[in-house]
């Protein structure tokens, strides 16, 4: 049978549709299709794909399971590497991952395999309905700090060794930027759930409202009695860009806006937390937070929506994927633009009139592209007299974050790079602090889900390790 | 959860709680605060701890019933229990090497000021106190204040109970009057502490105020309750709540604070209707 060029297509909500409502935007695959793409794959000896996965799943041997229908068995051989599969299939940019390193996309597209993933992960949660088997205990207690995805990946490979792991969790609810974050029309929250579920069977012990730094100490965790901890305690402070207006009335950082909407549920009518449901709203940003932040502001009502971004569409750090619906649901791409001031209404006459103090518009100026920065990006240079205002009475900033300096802090002999990241060795993710043990956007800056949970995987197996060694 | 100990009405809309949260009765200091749900899908709201029992494990909070949420939260009896109660948050009051110092307090904002006070009194502090509200009605704490102050002064706007006027008065007079005030440390309504900061300004007497937005997370992730201090860009949550007085732009603080009030007085209206079927 000659090879299918192609991946069989995603089934997606329409565009028009979709703009409208919270719903999940890919719909996944059905057992056919999933069969049919698993089909597709060579499964080759070599296996470049599993070199390509941070947290190296056995990608061919789940795949020859769901070409043989063996849809649970698919999902053991996933589980064994990582512990948030149905996330991982939803999020991870796997065009420059597994994806491809994958031989098929050599000549034609590269085997589906977030799709199939994403397949596996769903057909278990939706059939599966035994008891995973809980491991013996080794009687050793692990903290981890942070529920997000490095928090959740590493508590579940020491919990499956048979660690007693408690999960510290600054918020009300597990999940980290999977839950505050990325949106319920990216990864729906019920699976979110499902997965910090599926942990606790293995006897992962979850304690929310405590701020690690302030409710308590890593100092006061050793004293507590847990031999090693975690630190994935996320990226932390919004970045502002320090222009004038950043203060006015319907400026958000990209954090607060999807906070608001994913984690307090301000999308919903009848939610207890308002936001702003803006007619025109400008996202400054090209990352994968500022498409969220888009089409989140495109879903609560916005006629028009612009991406400022300050170099070119071949720049843009958001995942194509996510940029091409992005487009699809009508996003306005203002490339070429950078932020020089934010402008609001003032009434000079009527210092009670309740439309001061909110933005009305943000004046960019146009940029063009110049020599390649150290990190070989083109430097966007700004053309002058170029500005002009784009109305608007939403502004959100999506330019990054600076870490939470709470941890630093308060704990001495950690020690952090200038930047205020945490800094760690690469291989073990092992901190200047005996014991502790750091990986995810607490290290790097703001990076990927995936790459988070590849840190926390490589700390679970180097605490496992120093402290069967002790 | 986080069980309520005791319940208080402190005034007809005013009113105090003991929640039992022993990790962070356990670090509480006065300054911080924290940050609770009433009931699954509530709001979060930030509350300044008014004060804590360390033995008991139970932190006390102060409110007024304003909106929606402390609706809600007042709606609640000693035996239930709230959903979150997370903290302590935010940086303690500086104290450190104080000897007489001035409180000015108004409306709710007396609660907050309370723990302060008493801590200042108890390392030897001398302690001033002035109390303002808008009348009589609404007058909370003032036998808590005499036990820690040195002086205590309280006033009302309509003169229906101690002096007749606004917390800047007696203040002024006090500065007039050459008391050498280490510090004037001063929470209430932002108006209030505006023009607390505008008194002392002349006199040179350093002004702590103790900013309150509006927040979510309270660990520095979202950036909603930014201020400008100094020019520069602060958060509220990890950087304050406490800021030097003279540096803090108060009219863009106002002004960000009027943000939801379409929003707020909708869900009070809501709110307010519940209530009123539940009690036919």
């Amino acid at each position: 049978m000659p090879i299918e060029p192609k991946k069989h297509p995603m089934p997606v909500q329409d565009p028009k549709v979709r703009a409208h409502n919270f719903d999940e935007v890919a719909l996944g695959y059905d057992e056919k299709t999933a069969v049919a793409e698993a089909a597709r794959c060579l499964n080759c000896k070599n296996r470049p794909c599993v070199a390509g996965c941070p947290v190296n799943i056995s990608i061919p041997e789940f795949i020859s399971k769901v070409k043989t229908g063996d849809f649970e068995e698919a999902y053991k051989i996933i589980s064994v590497s990582s512990s948030l599969p149905a996330v991982c299939g939803r999020v991870c940019p796997q065009e420059t991952q597994c994806e491809s390193k994958c031989t098929l996309g050599i000549k034609f597209e590269p085997v589906a395999i977030g799709r199939l993933e994403r397949f596996v992960a769903d057909y278990h949660n939706k059939h599966f309905e035994g008891i995973l088997s809980v491991p013996v205990s080794n009687g050793h207690k692990v903290a981890v700090i942070g529920s997000g995805p490095s928090g959740l990946t590493c508590a579940g490979d020491l919990a499956k060794k048979g660690y007693k792991v408690s999960v510290f969790e600054a918020l009300h609810t597990a999940g980290g930027v999977l839950v505050y974050g990325i949106p319920e029309f990216r990864l729906p929250k019920d699976i979110v759930k499902e997965e910090v579920e599926a942990l606790k069977q293995y006897g992962v012990e979850i304690d929310t409202n405590v701020v690690i730094g302030k409710t308590l100490t890593i100092d006061e965790l050793f004293e507590m009695g847990y031999e090693a901890v975690f630190i994935g305690s996320g990226a932390g402070l919004p970045r502002f860009m320090g222009i004038p207006g950043e203060s006015l009335k319907g400026v958000y950082s990209a954090n607060e806006f999807l906070t608001r909407s994913n984690l307090m549920k301000a999308y919903k009518d009848g939610s207890d937390t308002p936001i702003m449901h803006a007619k025109r709203v400008a996202v400054v940003g090209g990352g994968n937070v500022a498409m969220d932040a888009a089409r989140t502001a495109l879903r609560l009502g916005a006629e028009s929506v612009h991406i400022i971004y300050r170099r070119s569409m071949e720049e843009l750090p958001a995942r194509r994927e996510e940029v091409e619906h992005a487009e699809e649901e009508g996003i306005v791409f203002d490339i070429l633009r950078n932020p020089v001031e934010i402008v609001g209404y003032h009434n000079p006459d009527d210092r009670r009139d309740p439309k001061n103090g909110f933005v009305t518009g943000v004046k960019v100026i146009k940029c063009e592209l110049g020599e390649p920065d150290e990190q070989g990006r083109r430097r966007p240079v700004e053309v002058p007299g170029s500005e002009y205002i784009i109305d608007v009475d939403c502004v959100i900033m999506s330019i990054g974050t600076s870490p939470n300096p709470l941890i630093k802090n308060t704990t001495e002999g950690l020690d952090v790079n200038r930047r205020g990241g945490i800094i760690v060795e690469e291989a073990t993710g092992k901190t200047s602090k005996e014991g502790v043990y750091a990986g995810g956007d607490a290290v790097t800056g703001a990076a990927t889900v995936i790459l988070a949970m590849g840190a926390g995987k490589t700390a679970a197996k180097a605490i496992d390790e120093y402290l069967q060694s002790k | 959860m986080y069980e309520i100990k005791s319940k208080r009405a402190l005034n007809s809309t005013v009113t105090m709680m003991d929640i039992y949260a022993p990790l962070v009765a356990k670090k509480a200091q006065p300054g911080q605060f924290v940050i609770l749900r009433v009931d699954e899908d509530g709001e979060r709201i930030p509350l300044t701890v008014a004060g804590y029992d360390r033995q008991a494990g139970t932190v006390k909070i102060i409110f007024q019933i304003v909106g929606a949420t402390t609706m809600k939260l007042n709606s609640k009896e000693v035996g239930e229990s709230l959903s979150d109660f997370c903290g302590p948050l935010g940086c303690a009051t500086e104290t450190d090497g104080l000897k007489k110092v001035c409180i000015v307090g108004g409306g709710v904002g007396c609660a907050i000021a309370l723990p302060v006070a008493q801590k200042l009194h108890e390392l030897g502090c001398e302690v001033h106190s002035v109390i303002g509200f808008r009348n009589k009605d609404l007058l909370i704490l003032e036998e808590e204040f005499a036990a820690c102050s040195d002086k205590l002064t309280v006033m009302t706007d309509d003169g229906s109970y101690g002096r007749k006027g606004v917390v800047t008065e007696p203040l002024k007079e006090a500065l007039e009057g050459g008391e050498n005030y280490d510090r004037i440390i001063t929470i209430g309504p932002l108006i209030m502490m505006k023009f607390v900061v505008a008194t002392a300004k002349p006199f040179g007497v350093p002004v702590t105020v103790s900013m309150n937005p509006i927040m979510i997370d309270g660990t520095g992730m979202c950036g909603g309750c930014r201020l400008t201090v100094g020019g520069k860009t602060k958060f509220a949550c990890v950087d304050g709540p406490d800021f030097d007085g003279y540096e803090v732009d108060f009219d863009e603080a106002m002004d960000r604070s009027r943000m939801y009030c379409d929003f707020e007085s909708r869900e009070r209206e809501k709110t307010c209707n519940l209530f009123k079927k539940e009690a036919e």
